[in-house]
């Protein structure tokens, strides 16, 4: 029988320490819907959504309900919208969006490609499509993966998204360039992430499938409190525990919305993903570590061992795990990240060397608008060599706000969260940007 | 069987206990188990209860059990049993 110190622990966890389950996203097949034309491709598109989908938001409010647990997203992924288009993709990533409204979720991942190695024709038309349908559409989101392990990085397609996000933040310069909030540039991306702006639904991947991510910074760091002072081994140990909780929660309600909704369960992403509201930090569990602030020396240390420990708690709670399970670190989304950045704790060079050790990569980074499009595309290669040579997901969501300098500060609102603007480098790469070709993969032996 | 939990904290006060019974047994739920206890000043009971028998959905009980709370002055929340057992119970 259950003790009551152990049902009230979890009612605080959700209550107060802002536990949740942070999103249920269903990954839909599209490969059947590719027709002679865009338009029809389009039609079949948003029919075969709002078909399977249509009970998604339905089944999500259901079991937020019976178990208490908040269900704060329901989303969609489906296939990189380049494999089914032609000249016209923006059909297609109207329907998306029109969907997505029709069926009441708040976000729908994949008007994006798989260009680590090369681009087909249908790709690069999406890729020059991208800057106009991020800012005509509000619940697109889109990824490009430039770069993979097994096969290097596409360096003609990491220069062309410096200039992809450069165009997209000059036409939503009236939301603070918020369309580049909705992109991201992966290496080694996965295709089972329930994440967004970054979650599409990989060909490798069956029909239809439930994914869940669960977030719980606020449990991590409550529970590191209560063990102030004493070794790592403790501190490790917790957070695993912590975890383990979390985890096996996400578990429960992954395989209850698959079976509901009658599709297979996939995978548990097992995240810690914080949001700007104050105890839903990653920064935090770094503080609460020993740290006064992130980006302080020591944090790169504190974050391997945070992500390492969450992989190893929560893989034992669930059946399968996958996903980018581990601990997200954006800036706009995490109020001490917020705050450290601010302080001048936290700088760009400090989060490249953190990514090395966390879940993904450099995420919802505001920099000047006058950051130049090779500056960025630099940006991206650095973020993809990470990835490529560890062999894990980097990626790069940045956000060059037009108009405003470093110092200045955006607001996205809700979930996006507010961002102070980070200096950039500004020293030029021209010449390195512009060789194009591609980085051939890296050597899997001789690992020093 | 199938059991859920119901959880009521708040500030002490007379007939909470008696509320919220009168409550379960109108909607035909019957009550497992009861613990209470005063924590740091705030009342906190917690009753493992069988919802099978109940005329009505998971979403409407927990509305009812909302309002007696309301009503009363406290916080009544009901949620599936399996929540607290995946969680705890390996």
């Amino acid at each position: 029988m259950l003790e009551a110190n152990e049902i009230l622990q979890t009612i605080h966890m959700i209550q107060d320490q802002h536990f949740d389950i942070r999103t249920i996203t269903m990954g839909i097949n599209l490969l059947d819907c590719r027709k002679n034309t865009d338009a029809e491709t389009a039609e079949c598109v948003y029919q075969k959504i709002v078909r399977m989908a249509g009970n998604l938001v339905k089944v999500g409010c259901d079991l937020e309900g019976e178990f208490g647990v908040p269900i704060v997203n329901k989303r969609l992924s489906v296939t990189p919208v380049s494999m089914i288009s032609g000249s016209d993709p923006v059909r297609i990533a109207l329907a998306l969006e029109k969907a997505a409204e029709d069926v009441g979720v708040n976000l729908v991942g994949g008007y994006g490609a798989l260009m680590h190695k090369g681009g087909t024709n249908a790709e690069n038309v999406l890729l020059e499509s991208m800057p106009e349908v991020f800012a005509s559409t509000q619940r697109l989101c889109g990824s490009v993966n430039v770069g993979s392990t097994r096969s290097g990085i596409n360096m003609d397609v990491v220069r062309k998204m410096g200039a992809i996000i450069k165009r997209t933040a000059e036409l939503t310069a009236d939301q603070d360039s918020f369309g580049c909030a909705k992109i991201v540039v992966f290496a080694n991306a996965v295709e089972d992430n329930p994440f967004m702006a970054g979650a599409f639904h990989g060909p490798g991947e069956p029909e239809c499938v439930i994914n869940v991510g669960v977030s719980g910074p606020g449990a991590v760091q409550r529970a590191l409190e209560a063990v102030r002072g004493q070794p790592f081994d403790v501190v490790a140990e917790t957070i695993k525990r912590t975890a383990f909780k979390i985890t096996r929660v996400g578990e429960l309600v992954a395989q209850e919305a698959a079976r509901r909704l009658n599709v297979p369960f996939g995978i548990v992403d097992l995240s810690l993903a914080p949001t700007p509201a104050r105890g839903d930090s990653v920064a935090y569990i770094l503080k609460e570590m020993g740290l006064e602030m992130a980006g302080a020396p020591g944090t790169t240390a504190a974050l391997a061992m945070l992500n390492d420990m969450v992989k190893k708690g929560g893989v034992m709670a669930s059946s399968h795990v996958g996903g980018l399970s581990g601990a997200f670190i954006p800036v706009s989304e995490d109020i001490g990240m917020i705050e450290a950045a601010q302080a001048g704790c936290l700088t760009i060079e400090k989060l490249e060397a953190m990514t090395c050790v966390c879940s993904v990569g450099l995420d919802m980074i505001a920099i000047p608008g006058d950051t130049s499009a090779n500056a960025i595309a630099g940006i991206i290669a650095d973020e993809a060599a990470i990835g490529m040579v560890n062999n894990k997901t980097t990626a790069v969501r940045v956000i060059p706000a037009v108009g405003k300098k470093a110092g200045d500060s955006v607001n996205f609102g809700g979930l996006f969260g507010f961002a102070p603007i980070m200096k950039v480098n500004t020293f030029c790469n021209d010449a390195f940007i512009e060789r194009g070709g591609r980085i051939p993969a890296p050597l899997q032996s001789l690992r020093n | 069987m199938q059991k859920a939990l119901v959880s009521v904290t708040g500030q002490d006060r007379v007939g909470i206990i008696a509320k919220v019974s009168a409550s379960l047994s109108q909607q035909n739920i019957n009550i497992l188990e009861i613990s209470q206890t005063i924590l740091d000043g705030c009342f906190t009971m917690l009753m493992v209860v069988d919802i099978a028998g109940a005329q009505e959905n998971f979403q409407q009980i927990a509305t009812r059990l909302n309002e007696v709370g309301k009503e009363i002055g406290v916080m009544v929340n009901i949620q599936r049993m399996e929540l607290f057992a995946a969680m705890h119970r390996v």
